[in-house]
């Protein structure tokens, strides 16, 4: 539209047209060297991280370059994954996530659905609540959760502390409210007369959603369904106060604190396990980048 | 559609206006059973909590009795309580302003290349947001490490003597922001090219008629009609980068000394490892009345925009 629009008026004033194509060009000069150190400057930590995940440790201590490889070696990815303690961080982490997507999204989508669409007493003041809740960090909560677990054992006998399952139970206090709130956004967006048909043709609420909104709405499902997944993935402070046993750690806080013993850091296997834990967030986002960009925006350019 | 639609509701209306009522009724009850999951959520794990964290803050070191404001005026005491007050608000006030100039100024070179390599380009420049913090920031750490630090290699080769990125405390806070920019400048890169693309194109082209310059366009044309975007994301970044815990848990852990320490570190500190918890919950309400200004205000913006359209 830009270039048509351009063409027109260079018909008429082609001297005009000249220095405006060249001003663009510049500007697109530009535009490409910043960009390309931009990108230098976003990509060298994970690019260090796979640099240094291929050395051997004796080729890490020597004082050569440390930005080349010159052994390449996929010692550090056999001795990882052939150990059982990493394998099962990542079990507890594909778990834990998992799980915490179905509920959120179980919780999330018919929550929203009631609060767009079937209007109730205080259903306004909800929504609003939500958004509130969403804005309530992690570091102000986990203080008060870990004596409430306490006060559960003392009370019922249900050890809540140290068992990665209670991260499913506490995950989805980050993730529930903004995976609403995405939600509400993309059902409010669903024209009303589709769902008017639905209920005149005899349609229960419950089928309404399932049959018309789920589908309808299906984009909003799956960049809310990546965002609760990359939440949950990502997790740091929960896991580390409420999880200490070495078989109930999920991946971020079981790199940082087996990985690292004492002063000695194996720097090799270090990124090694960082790169590989960070692996499943990139493949989605790799794959279905649109989405997860829709996902993790939506609360600021919808509402 | 909703011509048909319309008579019809208003033949039921009129015809059995105690049968729309109980229909009414019944759809409010559904509603409500619907969102009753997410109510018990966040009443008992996020209200219950936040107000629980207060009656824990009140009482004594040993939690047996209760203090009143006794643990906050102790905490007001404390040089160190200050000096993380400074540091939570020197990192989160710098980081949110050089992400806000650096993703816009990027959401602008992204802007001006030709449409079909934005994708690419952005799809790269968007890599540190997608790896979890706790993964990244140990890159950042073995970039850092006393011996074996990457950038001082490069340094060296200037002459540039060797930096002690985490040793001093000075660097150290540099390192701190400059992680957090580097993991939060994506995020407003990608709020503030979506909303440089929904600036319309005839307000440049009028622009350019008149003769501006390309700062001109920037300053008088993308600025002002993308305030509303930069305000709410600087905002947000804003609570997440002040309430934050991974960069600096994993990147210094507070040190050298407590040159770093921040509200979400120091709590964990005082409450979790020191199992002071009354101090650690009191610490952690602190950053309250800072969240929840930023809280109002967003709000403010996201009504006010509700509002416009």
């Amino acid at each position: 539209m830009a270039n048509a629009a351009i063409a027109a008026g260079a018909a008429g004033r082609p001297i005009k047209y000249r220095s405006m194509s060249r001003d663009r060009q510049w500007a697109m000069r530009w535009s490409y060297f910043f960009l390309v150190l931009f990108v230098i400057f976003f990509l060298t930590p994970p690019l260090y991280m796979f640099i240094t995940s291929l050395k051997s440790s004796g080729e890490i201590s020597a004082a050569k370059n440390p930005w080349w490889v010159y052994a390449p070696t996929l010692s550090n990815y056999t001795e990882l994954l052939g150990q059982n303690q990493y394998l099962v961080f990542f079990r507890n982490s594909a778990l834990v996530s998992v799980c915490v997507v179905i509920v959120t999204m179980v919780i999330s989508v018919t929550a929203a659905f009631a609060l767009a669409r079937m209007k109730f007493w205080g259903s306004a003041t909800l929504a609003t609540g939500v958004f509130l809740t969403y804005l309530i960090p992690d570091s102000l909560l986990f203080i008060p959760l870990f004596k409430m677990f306490a006060f559960v054992r003392d009370t019922t006998g249900i050890e809540l502390m140290n068992h990665w399952w209670t991260l499913i139970i506490i995950y989805p206090t980050l993730s529930v409210p903004f995976a609403t709130w995405i939600m509400i956004g993309y059902f409010a967006s669903i024209p009303k007369e589709l769902d008017e048909a639905a209920l005149i043709d005899g349609a229960t609420w419950m089928q309404t959603l399932t049959r018309i909104f789920i589908p309808v709405a299906m984009p909003g499902i799956i960049a809310a369904t990546i965002f609760s997944f990359t939440v949950s993935w990502a997790q740091f402070l929960y896991p580390l106060a409420f999880t200490t046993s070495t078989d109930q750690l999920v991946l971020p806080v079981g790199i940082v604190t087996t990985l690292i013993k004492g002063d000695v850091f194996n720097w090799g296997q270090i990124m090694t396990g960082a790169l590989l834990g960070a692996a499943p967030p990139l493949i989605i986002y790799a794959f279905l980048m649109d989405y997860y960009i829709a996902g993790l925006t939506a609360g600021a350019t919808k509402g | 559609m909703a011509d048909i639609a319309a008579p019809n509701a208003t033949v039921l209306a009129a015809g059995s206006r105690s049968g729309l009522h109980k229909l009414m009724q019944r759809k409010s009850t559904i509603a409500f059973l619907m969102a009753l999951p997410l109510i018990l959520l966040i009443a008992i794990l996020v209200a219950y909590p936040a107000g629980y964290a207060v009656y824990l803050a009140m009482l004594n070191k040993s939690m047996s009795k209760f203090v009143g404001f006794g643990t906050f005026e102790f905490i007001l005491k404390r040089q160190a309580f200050w000096d993380v007050v400074y540091q939570s608000c020197l990192f989160a006030i710098s980081a949110v302003i050089f992400k806000a100039i650096i993703g816009f100024v990027v959401a602008h070179f992204v802007h001006n290349i030709p449409a079909k390599g934005q994708r690419k380009w952005r799809g790269m420049l968007l890599v540190p947001w997608v790896i979890p913090p706790a993964m990244s920031t140990l890159a950042w750490l073995w970039l850092f490490d006393p011996s074996y630090s990457a950038f001082n290699w490069i340094f060296a080769h200037f002459g540039i003597s060797a930096v002690p990125w985490l040793g001093e405390a000075g660097w150290a806070r540099f390192a701190v922001i400059l992680v957090n920019i580097w993991a939060g400048a994506p995020f407003f890169m990608i709020m503030y090219l979506a909303a440089l693309k929904s600036v319309p194109e005839q307000l440049h082209e009028a622009a350019a008629i008149d003769g501006a310059t390309w700062w001109q366009k920037i300053w008088y044309v993308n600025l002002p009609m993308m305030r509303n975007i930069i305000a709410i994301t600087a905002l947000f970044s804003l609570i997440v980068t002040f309430a934050n815990f991974d960069i600096v848990r994993v990147l210094t852990n507070g040190g050298p000394l407590t040159a770093t320490q921040i509200f979400a570190t120091w709590a964990f500190k005082v409450g979790i490892e020191s199992g002071d918890i009354p101090q650690g919950a009191a610490v952690s309400l602190f950053m309250a009345p800072i969240l929840a200004i930023a809280a109002a205000f967003i709000l403010r913006n996201i009504s006010k925009r509700g509002s416009e359209v």
